[in-house]
């Protein structure tokens, strides 16, 4: 039976039919979906880990205890992942192990455009990279056998385009499989020096099989056509080429990309007059053609960067893209993505971007966009967690250096619970005074509302405990510590007041719902009258300053005839932060 | 023969519902499909789009390369506007005539431009206007609107003969699957 999945489904998908049992992912676009769907399967324990070292890790110890198991992640992911994998690399597998990796060419949503490809070069480990759905599906079976055939960990590398397109894909059954036995191994699992150094020379053995099977592996494979011009290309740039070059080109579609097939190569480039290597992110195959003394173009041709799209090959190899309808491209607006209508995080960053004595050090999240107009409230965001542990790095500067700057450190609940408990147990540990607000929404937010250690409930919306944010600060040590709500302006000042010229370090944290969560009952119990109003103007009261759009409000309109702000009843839920800000009280609840 | 179908409006118009019945009905009816969107940022109020490639061959890219569109169905008047560089000579635009203020218009950074359906006519080969936002709100609820524009794609894509209602009625909640068979129709009868 055919269906229509995108790249995250079919993965997800394999991994059922490949007799998966254990997922383990922490969310990150454009990889979230992948666990998304893997939970819905009754057969596959899934979870959220609370970043993606331990989701790499609860995969290494399934796999151990003998299940084929499996943890997906965005590139990133795989920089906080990198210390397991590249140790259990060595070690090989008893049930069979696939880490998925999401790679972002054009960096959509991401903060680089790093190629993972090299990390499969790095650790020795091999790797495929699917083109379209129907491979993901056929990749995640194919590399769980193949991992316990071949005794090692198997990486798929994705990117953005194949997670996100939706194309046909065979679906078939499920293939169980059973959990193989555990016995203990030290040679194996105790990465010790004496045992690594063993298990080193067997990887050089490892992979010289592997290479021998990337040569007949059927993800590698020639499609001969004419000999003019060959295309070299991996995952969606196959694609891309053949829109391009049609049938005027042979092609050499390599899927098993680590370790690459050297013959297959050099019989292709044998047969063709002038190779082309088209791929995203890093030269990752034209460097290896050159260290067989062919030769290729690539990036000498293509960009070294963003996605290699019909648009982008054309234009580099003729100068030219096609021809597009002439308009006038002025009239196009900018359409900016907002903080939504009922934001928790407006109130806080609308009273922190009017301070001008402080250094607000950022952080991974929706609330990133803080640091954009109106708010100008965030002046640096380096990757998860960053926010506190940069932030300490600032402010022990300042303090030595005798500048008068505090030091604001901002990131969200689920942030917080992925790298930032370790980044503050260095705050208290060694004597900052930063203020640390964590932004608890109560849900992971901008990846579309996964649950955290914080929010209540599993990927499979199973009860669980709740971490509660207020106890674990505390317990590392902070004696300053505020619960406010955010849409409380002067509870906002009032925090930051308190805390500005303490000595110690403190802790503010910012509690209320996400505006777009689907509530759960605690959520409605403890936070009264949740979105249950709506604030209008009074059009007589208005003077048309337009204080209250400087909170950015995308409910605000200023009406260019009347002079006056009017409130999109459809987008407001009431928050009234916009009704704190007005200078003469034009700003009321609707009466109902 | 590729048919290029691309879909634009702002996070929450329903754009990416739309987009899958589409892909769905094409591939009911046995065409190749293959559709690409991008997500993440976008959904906080900034533009979204679905790109949808269809052939009785075989599609390769699942994006469609600027100056190909067959045709463009806009959600909101100012992103048909935004991506008309992706349509073909004498291509067709479906746009719905709402407006839908941006940030920088609402804090007065830009004003939202007045002439925009005469500049999409005069690039474009044939321009559909829809109030499907104001018809849908006639039906029930604005939230219609994108199956009434996807109404007037099938329509204007001569794509008729699929099973429109079954698909409707197998992706919808059943409390709107009659809401969504009239929206449906009075998009194929605006076209």
């Amino acid at each position: 039976m055919k269906q229509l999945m995108t790249g995250d489904e079919a993965i997800a998908r394999g991994a059922y039919e490949a007799g998966v049992r254990h997922a383990s992912a922490y969310p990150g676009t454009p990889s979230t979906e992948i666990l998304e769907n893997v939970a819905k399967y009754d057969e596959i324990y899934a979870e959220w880990a609370p970043n993606e070292k331990v989701a790499m890790e609860s995969a290494i110890g399934g796999a151990m205890a003998g299940a084929r198991s499996m943890a997906s992640m965005k590139h990133v992911g795989v920089n906080v992942a990198a210390d397991p994998l590249m140790t259990y690399a060595y070690m090989g597998v008893n049930g069979g192990t696939v880490l998925i990796t999401a790679d972002e060419p054009g960096m959509f949503s991401s903060q680089n455009e790093q190629d993972n490809r090299n990390y499969a070069k790095m650790g020795k480990f091999p790797m495929l990279e699917p083109a379209d759905s129907q491979e993901c599906l056929d990749m995640m079976k194919a590399a769980f056998d193949l991992s316990e055939e071949y005794n090692v960990l198997f990486m798929i590398r994705m990117v953005t385009r194949v997670c996100h397109s939706k194309s046909l894909v065979e679906i078939g059954e499920r293939k169980e499989v059973g959990v193989k036995e555990w016995h203990p191994d030290p040679m194996k699992y105790v990465a010790l020096p004496a045992h690594s150094r063993i298990l080193r020379v067997q990887i050089e053995e490892r992979m010289e099989k592997l290479a021998a099977y990337s040569e007949d592996c059927p993800f590698n494979y020639a499609e001969m056509g004419d000999s003019e011009i060959g295309v070299i290309a991996s995952g969606p740039s196959y694609y891309y080429a053949k829109e391009v070059f049609g049938d005027k080109a042979s092609y050499l579609k390599l899927g098993f990309t680590n370790p690459l097939p050297a013959n297959l190569i050099k019989d292709f480039c044998g047969k063709v007059d002038k190779v082309y290597v088209i791929e995203e992110d890093d030269p990752y195959i034209e460097e290896f053609c050159k260290t067989l003394g062919l030769t290729v173009h690539g990036k000498d041709t293509f960009p070294p960067y963003g996605e290699m799209t019909p648009d982008v090959l054309r234009k580099s190899l003729t100068g030219e893209t096609l021809p597009e309808v002439s308009y006038d491209r002025s009239k196009v607006i900018g359409r900016p993505p907002t903080l939504c209508a009922g934001c928790p995080h407006r109130g806080l960053f609308y009273k922190l971007g009017k301070r001008k004595d402080i250094m607000i050090s950022g952080d991974i999240g929706c609330y990133t966009l803080a640091a954009g107009e109106p708010y100008n409230a965030m002046n640096s965001t380096v990757c998860m967690g960053a926010s506190i542990s940069v932030g300490h790095g600032a402010q022990q500067v300042f303090n030595r250096a005798g500048v008068k700057r505090k030091v604001v450190t901002v990131l969200g609940d689920s942030t917080f619970f992925h790298t930032g408990v370790e980044s503050l147990i260095n705050t208290v540990y060694n004597g900052s005074n930063t203020i640390n607000i964590i932004l608890d929404n109560r849900i992971t937010g901008m990846t579309g509302h996964q649950q955290n250690p914080g929010s209540g409930f599993t990927v499979k919306m199973d009860p669980s405990p709740v971490i509660e944010i207020e106890g674990l600060v505390k317990a590392l040590g902070i004696k300053h510590v505020k619960v406010i709500d955010p849409n409380d302006l002067d509870a906002v000042d009032a925090a930051l007041d308190a805390f500005m010229d303490l000595d110690e370090p403190s802790v503010i944290i910012t509690r209320w719902p996400c505006v777009l969560k689907k509530f759960s009952q605690a959520d409605l119990e403890e936070f009264d009258g949740l979105f249950q109003t709506k604030d209008v103007v009074d059009q007589d009261k208005c003077i048309g300053c337009k204080q209250c759009q400087k909170t950015g409000c995308p409910a605000l309109n200023f009406d260019k005839k009347t002079k006056k702000v009017t409130i999109h009843s459809a987008d407001c839920v009431g928050c009234g932060v916009c009704a704190q800000v007005c200078p003469v009280d034009a700003i009321v609840k609707e009466e109902k | 023969m590729t048919k290029n179908i691309l879909l634009t409006g702002v996070g929450g118009q329903g754009t990416i519902l739309a987009a899958k019945m589409l892909t769905i009905g094409l591939m009911e009816a046995g065409y190749d499909v293959k559709m690409s969107e991008i997500h993440g940022m976008s959904q906080r109020g900034g533009d979204v789009t679905s790109q949808v490639r269809y052939s009785d061959d075989k599609v390769y890219s699942p994006v469609i390369e600027k100056g190909t569109a067959d045709i463009i169905v806009s959600f909101e008047k100012i992103e048909a506007l935004r991506r008309l560089d992706y349509l073909k000579e004498g291509g067709i635009v479906i746009v719905n005539t709402e407006e839908i203020p941006s940030m920088t218009v609402l804090t007065g950074q830009q004003e939202y431009p007045e002439d925009v359906i005469e500049e999409i006519k005069s690039a474009a080969g044939r321009v559909v206007e829809l109030d499907a936002s104001q018809k849908a709100q006639e039906l029930g609820t604005i939230k219609a609107a994108n199956v009434i524009l996807l109404g007037a794609l099938v329509k204007a894509m001569e794509l008729e003969h699929i099973d429109w209602d079954g698909i409707i009625r197998s992706n919808v909640k059943e409390a709107f699957v009659d809401l969504n068979l009239q929206a449906i129709k009075a998009g194929m009868a605006a076209v």
